[in-house]
């Protein structure tokens, strides 16, 4: 129903049907069924949930609700990797194995500043976070400032807004194993979130090997957030205030808050990207949605009920 | 059960928080540290469960030096209150008293009702029953304290290391607080707590320190080592002390600051 060739539902369900039975179908719904709105429908949900679960783990081991999963910097990594990829003339894959190795890269680089540091404080990360993060992005600043203006500009800026118009198949395989594991894992410590939440010292005291826990934490939630990043580009405040609704509805504790924000994340992505891509002619670039939708809708819900934190 | 041995610490080179700290504490004996702010006293806890590393000494329990314990195995044996500090989430008490059971989880589950079931009976221990499902942001100081035994307590530890239990506290909960702190020693749990209050001393520890500018310069019997004498060198003002009865053939002690008018 919803996109620029119509299918009605009976014959969505009759091409997915035809997969296992023996049924007719029209060849060409089921290339856009397959080849483009399952893809994309998967791409969108694994992106949502990511972020989602990412942000509500980093808000967790910063004791800090104000921490979104781009806080050590992945995105303002992935965004000079990918703009170095358009730069370059590469082509898609390559735009995305770009923004991937780079907004590892740039965690990586965080991770080490702050080990520079003799403390063992989390506000440290934060910090190289920030620190590496405005590197980063002054570098793809320069990159814009190089492009073509007609050419390579528009690209590099269009990716950063973030979209979901072009995955493929090819490039959900490649990702969704990282993410799954990486998710599999969070769900699995996720009580143990609750213990890094109270303090890093109160942790250690409590006999949780902190050192250990936070670099875990680190890893899945930089794969999570690079994988989102390089298959949508640029999808901001998801991360950050899908965990608050979380809260609001399930309350402070991650045994609950990470299940859920894995299905709201996962929910709210896969609405606003059928907005996205059907509530004008053209497709209007996701990030900028996720942003005009969620930002009313987090000040109705802080008016209305109690935040979750303090 | 655990023993200190010329313990010292510093930050830097220069300057030392405290040196040739030694002492010994058995299964339910409650040592009481006092002295000034900045003598050393929370920074020789924080030592005592690894949170810092010892410059030189060594601290033990039976015998076994905890740089050998791991973190989990270390939170077997202590359980550490630290000073009153403000949680960002608001957990549930349960969920808060639950996190004492870390040290018994494996790396990747949560805790099983049994869990549950011990953390229940630690809340119950010290009293706060009413407040299993409130969230530890919306209690009073005081119940928080509580809550924070009752955490230390699921951790079922052989020593209790205390940062100032009564300090933020009204004069109720205090003596709450003192009176749960003796209740847990007769249960053979070994306890060293830091105080600014000498009159703590005399209520709930039969073992008192002197800290005085990193070291120990008194340590023993609390009716030997809270001297008007030693309050002075600690505290640099008058302190009379007096004994008073308390009403079942027992005398007390007090401490009453003499203040020229």
């Amino acid at each position: 129903m919803i996109g620029r060739y119509p299918i009605s539902p009976i014959e969505v369900i009759t091409v997915i049907l035809s997969k296992i039975l023996p049924i007719e179908c029209d060849n060409i719904a089921e290339t856009v069924i397959f080849q483009i709105r399952i893809p994309r429908i998967i791409a969108a949900m694994l992106v949502g949930a990511g972020l989602s679960i990412s942000g509500a783990s980093f808000q967790g081991l910063f004791k800090n609700p104000l921490v979104s999963p781009d806080i050590l910097g992945v995105s303002a990594g992935a965004s000079l990797g990918a703009s170095i990829a358009i730069l370059l003339s590469l082509n898609l894959f390559y735009i995305q194995i770009f923004a991937l190795l780079f907004g590892l890269t740039a965690v990586a680089i965080t991770y080490f500043v702050s080990r520079l540091v003799k403390s063992s404080s989390n506000l440290v990360l934060v910090l190289s976070g920030m620190a590496v993060g405005s590197l980063f992005s002054a570098l793809t600043s320069f990159t814009k400032y190089v492009a073509d203006p007609y050419e390579k500009l528009p690209a590099i800026v269009f990716w950063l807004m973030g979209s979901l118009s072009s995955v493929s198949n090819k490039d959900l395989l490649v990702v969704i194993f990282p993410m799954l594991v990486s998710i599999m894992i969070l769900l699995l410590i996720r009580w143990k979130i609750n213990v890094i939440s109270i303090g890093d010292e109160e942790a250690r005291s409590l006999g949780l090997n902190t050192k250990k826990f936070t670099t875990l934490m680190i890893i899945c939630c930089t794969i999570l957030t690079a994988s989102a990043v390089c298959i949508s580009g640029i999808i901001g405040w998801v991360g950050l205030v899908i965990p608050h609704i979380g809260r609001m509805i399930v309350g402070p504790d991650h045994r609950k808050l990470l299940p859920a924000t894995l299905s709201l994340g996962a929910s709210y992505l896969l609405l606003v990207d059928n907005f996205a891509r059907a509530l004008t002619t053209v497709e209007i670039p996701l990030g900028i949605l996720t942003a005009i939708m969620g930002a009313p809708f987090f000040i109705y819900l802080l008016k209305k009920s109690k935040i979750g934190w303090s | 059960m655990l023993d200190v041995k010329d313990a010292a610490f510093s930050y830097n080179k220069n300057g030392c928080i405290f040196e040739d700290i030694s002492f010994s504490v058995k299964a339910g004996d409650v040592l009481c540290i006092l002295g000034s702010n900045g003598s050393g006293k929370t920074t020789l806890i924080r030592c005592i469960c690894n949170l810092l590393k010892l410059q030189s000494g060594s601290v033990s329990i039976g015998e076994r030096n905890i740089k050998y314990f791991g973190e989990r195995d270390l939170a077997r044996y202590i359980s550490y209150i630290p000073q009153m500090h403000n949680p960002t989430f608001p957990y549930s008490v349960l969920d808060v008293v639950l996190m004492g059971r870390t040290p018994y989880l494996n790396p990747f589950s949560a805790p099983s009702k049994r869990d549950i079931a011990i953390a229940k009976s630690a809340i119950d221990s010290v009293g706060v029953n009413h407040l299993i499902d409130k969230p530890y942001t919306e209690i009073s100081g005081g119940e928080r304290q509580l809550v924070l035994f009752a955490r230390a307590l699921a951790q079922q530890p052989k020593i209790l290391l205390l940062d100032e239990p009564t300090s933020h506290l009204d004069f109720g909960n205090q003596v709450r607080v003192l009176k749960i702190i003796k209740k847990l020693a007769d249960t053979g749990l070994s306890i060293v707590m830091t105080s600014h209050f000498p009159d703590h001393a005399f209520i709930a520890s039969n073992m008192t320190a002197i800290m005085k500018d990193g070291r120990f310069i008194d340590i023993g019997n609390p009716d030997d080592v809270v001297t008007e004498k030693n309050l002075k060198k600690i505290y640099a003002i008058d302190v009379k002390i007096v004994q008073v009865s308390n009403g079942k053939n027992n005398e007390i002690k007090v401490c009453v600051p003499i203040i020229d008018q």
